[in-house]
């Protein structure tokens, strides 16, 4: 009696807390645009940021693009890599290869994202300098260094999936004199590609809301990029750099909340994704 | 049926109670609301500062953070009745903290009218100003751009693009990459006010970072970089430009030499009470002003030897 009590304390605590936080951020988000001090379509759609100008501009696309570049980039990189790890260590060498990998995957997801952002500053962006135009700082590096980030979420959920695929299939496929490639390739991957694009929405989601890692490798200028190693900016790098240098209920400061929004938005986006492809999962 | 409804009936209960609650502390988002109570409750029985007691939150500018942990310390070690913390935040989030009464000190790089303006103004003028240490802030290169010294004229013509090349002021032939500050940073307002004269907008294709830590690291990484730092980030990495033929000194900016400067603020709402009052004391004593400020890089506000006031108007002291 007393547990259920208490769980269903805990319960409702979280629902409280969770209501409560999508309430301040969205009284906080629309407070600009309630008030009149900027249009909804000048938010989401103008290009010019310039807060601190004498008739200040709050057009935050070229954030909202920035964030959709680097998530879509990493995920283009990271899918494969991980697909590729998940089939070695479920269906190539399922003994030493997932002894070997599964340790070295997790340690990935245990890194702090300042340190992933150090590392992409001292190596992957001199790199980049040197092999490509420009300073090396960009949406390139950004990706690069996000991709390695998600790489642990979409191995670990295709790994799952795959482990879990029912026996008999893989059976009944080699029973009809199928290679091993013919049998991931036709049999495999077509069955579990659901449970493997969820991991990718997981890992997109992690990317999209990732703050500290990008903001140090990206360069942060406020514009739509025209290169892949231009200086740009994402939702989340100028939130951090610019929520304490404002004033609660400024402008600015609203603004900032507005991008918070968008952030919250995109990640019940992500959720939803991943609710329908579980759905399709199950049939 | 029934076991339903009463869920329900709670759950839409506690989210009105939720709701009210969100409501009423708007603005108290990264609160510290508790904490403050302490300290305007304490005994005032000696004025010798001997038997002091009581606690001071401060929080606001990461620049001055350091500083005022650093004397927070010694001055607990003198005052046992006394705790003193120190959190960061930003100066927009220490201005808005204090001037809530959430916090005693709120720590900025700013003049407080400078970020609590228009429908805000009256916050600021609500808020005690007590100038600590000043920042003197210099323009750097990468130490291949081979250029000395740069005229406050082409300083503006590299930070709005005109001049894009360093072989146009004088030095290595060598595109300009601009590393800069979010336009809400303290430091390039400083920057642009005292440096520039002017406010500049962002260039496509520049890189913005708020720490002096990475700004340092990628102006001295980067060919053809320029950007701003304090002078207590200075070091062989990165090259320090004179400003019109001036070295950024520390003497030259005491002297008033050197106009590229701001003071360290710590803002109280209202007069301060009793601790609060010894604490800031305590920072412009000269055992602090001479020690910890000059120890950490800062300049001593005692020994300017002129003041600027909130509208840049400089006068000698």
């Amino acid at each position: 009696m007393v547990g259920r009590i208490y769980m269903s304390f805990c319960v409702l605590l979280l629902i409280v807390i969770i209501v409560s936080m999508v309430y301040f951020v969205a009284s906080k988000g629309l407070a600009n645009f309630i008030s009149g001090r900027v249009s909804l379509t000048d938010f989401l759609f103008g290009t010019k940021w310039a807060p601190e100008a004498a008739t200040p501009s709050f057009g935050a696309l070229p954030f909202i693009s920035g964030s959709f570049l680097v998530t879509l980039l990493a995920a283009l990189i990271a899918s494969p890599l991980s697909i590729c790890a998940a089939l070695f260590m479920t269906e190539i060498v399922p003994g030493w290869g997932k002894k070997l990998l599964q340790p070295v995957i997790e340690l990935l997801s245990g890194i702090p994202s300042v340190v992933y952002g150090f590392v992409g500053l001292s190596v992957i962006v001199p790199f980049l300098r040197d092999t490509f135009p420009g300073q090396g700082i960009g949406v390139a590096a950004g990706a690069l260094v996000l991709s390695v980030m998600i790489l642990p979420t979409i191995t670990s959920v295709a790994a799952d999936a795959l482990s879990s695929l029912p026996q008999n299939l893989k059976e009944s496929s080699f029973a009809l004199g199928a290679t091993r490639w013919q049998t991931i390739s036709r049999v495999i991957l077509p069955t579990t590609m659901p449970a493997i694009m969820t991991g990718v929405v997981l890992g997109m989601a992690r990317a999209f809301g990732e703050a500290l890692a990008v903001q140090m490798v990206i360069g942060n200028a406020p514009f739509v990029p025209r290169s892949l190693f231009e200086s740009a900016s994402t939702l989340t790098s100028v939130i951090t750099l610019s929520m304490g240098n404002t004033t609660m209920g400024s402008t600015l400061n609203n603004a900032l909340w507005s991008m918070a929004l968008v952030l919250m938005l995109m990640t019940f986006v992500f959720v939803l994704l991943v609710r329908m492809l579980e759905r399709r999962n199950k049939i | 049926m029934q076991f339903r409804k009463s869920w329900i009936m709670a759950l839409a209960l506690t989210s009105v109670v939720a709701l009210s609650a969100c409501g009423n502390s708007n603005n108290a988002a990264t609160n510290n609301g508790g904490n403050n109570a302490a300290a305007t409750n304490t005994p005032t029985e000696s004025s010798s500062g001997a038997d002091l007691s009581g606690s001071i939150l401060a929080s606001g500018s990461t620049a001055l953070q350091p500083l005022v942990e650093l004397a927070a310390e010694s001055f607990m070690d003198a005052n046992s009745g006394v705790d003193i913390q120190v959190q960061g935040g930003g100066s927009g989030t220490g201005l808005t903290q204090v001037s809530e009464g959430q916090v005693d000190i709120g720590n900025s790089d700013v003049f407080a009218e400078e970020k609590l303006k228009d429908a805000d103004a009256a916050k600021a003028e609500a808020l005690v100003d007590h100038q600590v240490a000043v920042v003197a802030i210099s323009a750097v290169s990468n130490p291949d751009a081979g250029v000395d010294s740069l005229t406050k004229q082409q300083l503006v013509d590299i930070f709005t693009g005109k001049i894009t090349n360093w072989s146009e002021v004088g030095g290595a032939d060598q595109a300009i990459q601009i590393i800069n500050r979010p336009s809400s940073s303290g430091t390039r307002a400083t920057f642009e006010a005292f440096a520039l004269g002017t406010k500049t907008e962002d260039l496509q294709g520049s890189v913005q970072e708020d720490s002096s830590g990475t700004v340092k690291k990628m102006i001295g990484e980067t060919p053809g970089a320029i950007g701003y730092l304090a002078l207590s980030y200075l070091d062989e990495t990165v090259k320090t430009i004179n400003y019109d033929g001036v070295e950024p000194s520390v003497d030259n900016v005491v002297s008033g030499d050197y106009p590229v400067w701001a003071y360290q603020h710590m803002y109280t709402n209202g007069e301060p009470n009793e601790v609060v009052k010894a604490f800031l004391d305590y920072m412009l004593t000269d055992e602090v002003q001479n020690g910890d400020v000059v120890e950490l890089g800062y300049i001593p506000a005692s020994a300017m030897q002129v003041s600027r006031d909130v509208e840049g108007n400089v006068t000698a002291k």
